[in-house]
């Protein structure tokens, strides 16, 4: 079965494309671009660095710019999957949610509408063991964006390892925040996996943080060999 | 033992992870639980068990609806037997129930009609479904929503259906069912 990936390349549509992968064809990756950092289904630091990754990957992207506003945006990522449909031949779409019953059911309806499959991978899955399992594939995983108390800015740029692992599942204890930051918590960026041909070289970054909130920017980066 | 039955429409699918693997979760919580594909399950493996889930599937998978020939075990098993929403809808097809369309996706209303050991009272629950079942007869409805029947149990048999995912809201209700006697 050919398939879409919703791709924003942080480490979850990075690891349901993983699992995908293994089991049918992935035949492209879907990229939603929105101009709303607080958007409501689409993750958004370093959204630009997708182009690098799909060339890592040697997938075709599709790319949609949304104004992210909350149910135009999912218009626009139905025009999207339409075109994937269309341009690649996919017959389903696979996502990176986990818990998020809003993005998933939205995702859902999309894909009914539109005759497609839906799989959801990481769905439901123990959200430290999908951590675990990124340092296990050896995918380089780095914050990009926090948006949580009482995350600051030292954990930007912070790739994810085993310490981190376990600061983020002492702050799920303490302050109930989701290990994946499922929940808006944490954003990640995916520099290395294992589906990648090449890696991602990060030449030059800016931080940008006030209080618990703020981003890593990517602002400059290449491809480099593995 | 739980044997978990993967109603998905081949082994080792994409839909693997998402509809068998959070059931497992909770089941491995329970009690032993072991894997089997629909179309694998042998007579050993029911004997083995001593409850029975059938898992839900993805909303374009029927695959399990167009084959009750390979069900026939569920009118003969007296074991407990759980369909989760595929499941539920393989159960009525193979019971000869009315199969038709009804889509409902995420969180839904469902109203309890009759006491029983799952759930009680209206609650929330995630659905994903795009048929239901017209259950008559046989078997006695439990629970609704707007649009279609939710949960029924066999007037005869330990044989339970829910339309919805409690592996994805209400979890309790599999480890009611985990725990329920032969005589529930």
């Amino acid at each position: 079965m050919q398939l879409g990936v919703l791709f924003s390349g942080g480490k979850d549509s990075t690891l349901a494309l993983h699992y995908a992968a293994e089991k049918e064809e992935v035949a492209c990756l879907i990229t939603l671009v929105s101009q709303n950092r607080e958007s409501y289904m689409f993750h958004t630091p370093n959204i630009d660095v997708t182009v690098l990754q799909a060339e890592a990957l040697g997938l075709p992207q599709i790319t949609k710019n949304t104004q992210g506003e909350k149910e135009k945006e999912l218009s626009d990522l139905e025009d999207a999957i339409a075109q994937a449909a269309r341009d690649y031949k996919i017959e389903g779409v696979v996502t990176g949610a986990i818990e998020s019953v809003y993005q998933a059911e939205r995702v859902q309806r999309i894909c009914y509408k539109l005759g497609l499959w839906c799989f959801n991978p990481l769905w439901k899955h123990d959200q430290k063991a999908l951590l675990e399992e990124l340092i296990e594939k050896q995918f380089g995983v780095i914050i990009s964006g926090i948006f949580a108390y009482p995350l600051d800015e030292k954990w930007l740029g912070k790739q994810i390892d085993t310490e981190l692992i376990d600061k983020l599942v002492d702050l799920q204890q303490k302050y109930g925040i989701s290990p994946s930051g499922e929940g808006g918590e944490i954003e990640t960026s995916v520099l290395e996996a294992p589906l990648f041909k090449t890696k991602i070289e990060v030449l030059d970054y800016s931080v940008e943080a006030k209080g618990n909130s703020g981003v890593f920017e990517i602002k400059h980066a290449r491809l480099v060999p593995k | 033992m739980i044997l978990i039955v993967d109603m998905n429409w081949k082994k080792d699918s994409l839909g693997f992870y998402e509809f068998v693997l959070p059931i497992a979760v909770v089941a491995e919580k329970l009690d032993e639980y072991t894997v089997k594909h629909y179309l694998e399950v042998t007579k050993e493996d029911l004997i083995q068990s001593d409850k029975i889930i059938l898992s839900g599937t993805t909303l374009k998978d029927t695959a399990s609806l167009c084959q009750p020939e390979k069900f026939q075990w569920l009118k003969e098993t007296k074991k407990p037997v759980l369909g989760i929403c595929a499941g539920m809808e393989t159960i009525g097809v193979v019971y000869g129930m009315r199969l038709v369309k009804c889509l409902e996706i995420g969180m839904t209303q469902i109203t309890t009609l009759k006491e029983n050991p799952f759930v009680q009272g209206n609650f929330k629950a995630y659905s994903l479904h795009s048929y239901c079942i017209q259950f008559s007869g046989d078997f006695e409805v439990w629970a609704k929503s707007a649009k279609c029947t939710q949960i029924v149990k066999h007037k005869q048999n330990p044989i339970y259906g829910v339309l919805f995912h409690p592996e994805v809201r209400n979890q309790e209700l599999i480890s009611v069912f985990a725990k329920l006697s032969l005589n529930t």
